[in-house]
């Protein structure tokens, strides 16, 4: 039995589906919001290095559950495998309320200006799909701001010349930067004329928004924050949507398909309820924001006679062009003693190779890392440095100190064949069909990350680092928590499945909301582009309601 | 009494009640023989010395006990088959030969070099990997999971054993 129609359902409680819902729900619509996660509270920070979502050896903390939720990963021999969501190679993004803004490292990027235009700036890259986005910069810069100052971004970029125009600061200062290495490598970028600046961070360097300042405690990206200084949309925009009184928000609702009429017009969506009971939610409009790749399974198991291969599916570009970034740097152990245990760690970046390196086509931003917990660097080492035995329990006693890292997401060169579609036999708990993953990396894509690699070493060397190596990367699948680009928009339905609202083509009330839509990924953490387009997608969708009379 | 000296002198206490052995507690799925086989085997991977701590100290095969009947329950045979083929190529003695006879014996399943009829067709290398990881986890990671006992590998590694900043002493002060 269907449940009483509203004007929108929006799926995914992530970066992006509070922020439609909260657009939505303030112009005065209502609105029901699904996640297949449930609410954490700060409280539930539990400081466990073994079981977090970056270090998942004993389980994802905030999902998703590894019972029940299966994939299959195709690897670059060929050969089919199960995964698990806390196996590598399943390219898990959390599935909770707030999604990965929960317990990300909540890095607060506006994506370069030619990061929307890397074909025109690079010429066709062979074997790629590189394209410009349908938008600007500029289009977004508006929504970026919003995301800045209703959502909280500390920080200071106006040291840094390689960015868009900005019209308003960012509405916190930087958290103080008075770590060691934050000071070592300042003083090193400029003595190499690089441009170092304070990172934006959705994080309380000050109190904002009702919650404290950031305490600096080392136990940051990969958990919740225990006094909940760490600004995600859990904690922001959907007190905002719920206090309306506009928004219904129901947790542990696995959404399984988009209802669609013959034309391909949807009425509403079908999900299991927290009791596992399949409902029906009408609704004028849907908005999808589950996550690259769980937004693209949706799209593929949302089937008609006129959409027989899944909604937007018929020109076969959803699930493709899975891109994420692929990390490459360098680490340096140094004559001092280094650690002060001031979190988050990572404070200081460049932005001078995220374009114009001679013969490649993009960069990426770099930047100091994050406080690495002994898990974390146990398996760290330069070559020539065992694995285990004596040795290697000396080098982390006397280096795990004194080691710094630099490293920064190189913008990935699209690839047509790096893909999600739905596996013919492998199903969740629900019975839904489950994502079969394959494909790899665009070898440019590696060849920049290798490059980036020497300026990140050059950085350390400037520094100080009596001993620096470089760690560069491969061409297997990329996603993880940067996934990007299953659902592209763009002007022609035959090159993207989304026009630059994010309507899908072939549908006139379902939008896709999240990274899925982005063209390229950016030489940077995609969250503050992802919460932009949300946020213009929310404002679109909201006007096009109020012209319907609805 | 500050917060942090009461819980030091408090887990001071206890632990030193019960811990005339060195096991207060049986393991819950390796037998008393396999539990030395593996201790022995993580000895090896991160051995003790006079001044600094090692698996023994961490605690680290209680560790992958306690996880063999939760996480690594799927692992379970690859220990059972890996402890009982480490005392196979040493006649029963593993435990009781030194370390650095333990360490040539261990480089050798690390290359895979192991006996194919008793270590499977890649001689070792997956199961040797598995239990390094475990066993450097159950030293460098929380103690909360029954490693890295007393903060061992902390305190070594110079960080303040206390969690979060604002609940006890930062490092120096």
């Amino acid at each position: 039995m269907a449940l009483e129609k509203v004007n929108a359902v929006v799926i995914g409680a992530g970066a992006a589906g509070p922020i439609v819902a909260k657009e939505l729900a303030v112009a005065g619509f209502r609105v029901v919001l699904l996640e297949r996660g449930r609410w954490h509270s700060p409280w539930e920070c539990r400081k466990d290095d073994l079981r977090n979502q970056r270090t998942n050896v004993l389980g994802n903390a905030f999902g998703p559950e590894d019972e029940g939720n299966p994939r299959v990963l195709v690897n670059q021999q060929g050969e089919a495998r199960v995964l698990l969501p806390s196996e590598g190679g399943y390219n898990n993004n959390a599935a909770c309320v707030g999604g990965g803004t929960l317990s990300y490292g909540a890095m607060a990027w506006r994506f370069h200006p030619d990061d929307f235009r890397t074909r025109s700036r690079y010429g066709m890259v062979a074997d790629s799909t590189l394209d410009d986005w349908p938008i600007t910069y500029d289009d977004l810069e508006p929504y970026y701001e919003k995301a800045e100052w209703e959502i909280g971004v500390s920080g200071d970029d106006s040291g840094n010349p390689f960015k868009g125009e900005r019209r308003k600061p960012l509405p916190m200062p930087p958290v103080k930067p008075d770590s060691i290495e934050h000071q070592l490598l300042e003083k090193a970028a400029r003595k190499l004329g690089l441009h170092p600046f304070h990172i934006p961070m959705l994080r309380n360097s000050v109190p904002y928004g009702g919650r404290p300042a950031c305490m600096r405690c080392r136990w940051c990206v990969g958990f919740a924050c225990e006094v909940d200084a760490k600004c995600g949309t859990q904690n922001t925009v959907l007190r905002t949507a719920l206090a309306t009184g506009n928004l219904e928000l129901r947790t542990r609702a696995m959404t399984k398909e988009i209802l669609l009429d013959p034309g391909g017009r949807a009425r509403g969506v079908a999900y299991f309820d927290e009791n596992d009971r399949l409902q029906e939610q009408p609704a004028d409009v849907v908005v999808v924001c589950g996550g690259a790749t769980e937004s693209a399974r949706l799209l593929l198991n949302s089937r008609s006679k006129a959409h027989p291969r899944g909604l937007g599916n018929n020109s076969d570009w959803v699930g493709r062009n899975l891109q994420g970034h692929l990390y490459t740097g360098a680490f340096g152990l140094m004559e001092q003693r280094t650690y002060d245990d001031l979190g988050p760690g990572a404070s200081i970046a460049i932005c001078d190779y995220v374009h114009g390196n001679p013969g490649l086509a993009g960069g990426a931003m770099l930047a100091n890392e994050f406080i690495r917990l002994p898990v974390q660097f146990m398996n760290t080492r330069p070559p020539g440095v065992p694995r285990w035995g004596l040795a290697a329990k000396e080098f982390m006693k006397r280096n795990y100190t004194r080691a710094i890292a630099v490293q920064g997401p190189t913008q990935e060169i699209p690839v047509w064949d790096a893909r999600c579609e739905l596996d013919p036999e492998v199903k969740d708990r629900w019975g839904i069909p489950v994502l079969r993953m394959s494909g790899g990396r665009h070898a440019h894509t590696v060849e920049i990350g290798e490059y980036i690699t020497y300026k990140a070493e050059a950085w350390l060397q400037a520094a100080g680092a009596i001993q620096t190596w470089r760690r560069g990367g491969g061409r297997g699948l990329s996603g993880g928590q940067h996934q990007a680009g299953t659902a592209r928009m763009g002007h022609d339905p035959k090159t993207s499945a989304v026009d630059a609202n994010g309507r899908v083509h072939e549908s006139e009330n379902v939008y896709v909301a999240d990274a899925s839509v982005h063209v390229t990924n950016g030489a940077f953490n995609p969250v503050l582009t992802i919460m932009a387009i949300a946020y213009r997608a929310g404002e679109h969708i909201a006007r096009e309601l109020k012209g319907k009379g609805i | 009494m500050k917060r942090r000296s009461f819980f030091l002198v408090a887990s001071g206490a206890l632990t030193g009640a019960g811990c005339g052995h060195r096991r207060s507690a049986p393991f819950r799925t390796l037998s008393e023989s396999e539990a030395a086989t593996l201790e022995a085997w993580c000895d090896a991977l991160i051995p003790s010395t006079d001044g600094t701590p090692g698996a023994k100290e961490a605690r680290t095969s209680r560790y992958i006990d306690i996880q063999l009947t939760r996480r690594f329950r799927k692992f379970r045979p690859q220990y059972q088959q890996a402890l009982a083929a480490i005392e196979k190529m040493t006649g029963g003695r593993f435990t009781e030969i030194s370390v650095e006879e333990r360490t040539v014996l261990l480089e050798k399943i690390e290359k895979g070099e192991g006996d194919k009829a008793l270590w499977g067709p890649d001689g070792g290398r997956e199961v040797f990997n598995l239990i390094l990881q475990h066993t450097l986890q159950g030293f460098y990671g929380n103690p909360r999971h029954g490693g890295n006992h007393d903060y061992v590998s902390w305190r070594m590694l110079g960080i303040p054993v206390v969690p979060v900043r604002g609940r006890g002493v930062a490092y120096g002060a």
